[in-house]
């Protein structure tokens, strides 16, 4: 089936702790509006969460003079979000798996494990400078929403 | 809505009661100085009461991991109580569940505590 697009916002937002609370409340809405059910709402505002907080800490570091782009797209099969700093770039390859024993003790590092564990897929891309998460989760055939 | 912390004691244990979100910025600090304020008392054995936290994210975690740590490195404990549906299945994804000495009742949770 065609993966057409049925509706899509984006923002450009500074790199604060705001702009994440702002994203992460879109996110809620939109997979509400798109029909995912009750325990899957909270999961992907997570993930949305944690990616924007990787945008704003860990790639633009608080930078007022960086800004961080969302964009929340959906499709007929799935709800795809991207997440977009202009930070020094991301090598996911090289992030600590956190269920690792002497990792299981670190205070930071569970963020893009999270990101992972409630998305269907999860891709990142350099953007030179900057990195782009893509966020998908894939909608079921009895999802009513647009 | 951020965290709040209310601090009683219980036969010598501290007992932390926590409400509302535990995250990056909110209530991750807060729970950070709640237990260094605890230890600087002279008090080192701690039970977060978290049956009133709605969210907990990344930064949440890892701040009671590291307010675990900071405590056990005292020579303290530090145990948790209450857990929502959220914080337990967070605390199993991450492998934590196991890390933390997890109670749901106060009393018992009192009473194991090393005297």
């Amino acid at each position: 089936m065609a993966d057409s697009t049925t509706s899509r916002v984006s923002f450009t937002l500074d790199s604060s702790l705001d702009s994440v609370n702002k994203i992460e409340l879109t996110a809620e809405q939109v997979a509400q509006r798109a029909g995912f059910d009750e325990d899957t709402i909270p999961h992907i505002a997570m993930a949305v969460r944690e990616a924007a907080v990787n945008a704003v800490l860990h790639g633009n570091s608080y930078d007022t003079s960086k800004h961080i782009t969302a964009s929340f797209e959906t499709t007929t099969d799935s709800l795809i979000i991207r997440i977009a700093d202009q930070g020094p770039g991301l090598d996911p390859d090289k992030v600590p798996d956190p269920l690792a024993p002497e990792n299981i003790l670190r205070g930071s590092g569970r963020g893009i494990f999270l990101i992972k564990a409630f998305m269907d897929e999860v891709n990142f891309r350099q953007l030179h400078p900057g990195t782009e998460l893509t966020l998908i989760k894939h909608r079921t055939p009895a999802q009513p929403g647009t | 809505m951020s965290m709040k912390v209310h601090t009683r004691q219980v036969d010598g244990i501290t007992i932390l009661d926590l409400s509302g979100r535990i995250t990056l910025g909110e209530g991750s600090v807060t729970i950070r100085d709640a237990v260094r304020d605890v230890l600087a008392k002279g008090s080192n054995k701690i039970l977060l009461n978290l049956g009133d936290i709605s969210y907990i994210d990344s930064s949440g975690i890892g701040e009671l991991v590291s307010a675990f740590t900071t405590v056990k490195n005292s020579g303290g404990e530090l145990k948790l109580l209450n857990l929502t549906k959220k914080v337990h299945d967070l605390l199993q994804i991450t492998k934590l569940y196991t890390v933390f000495d997890v109670k749901d009742d106060e009393a018992t949770a009192i009473s194991s505590f090393t005297k």
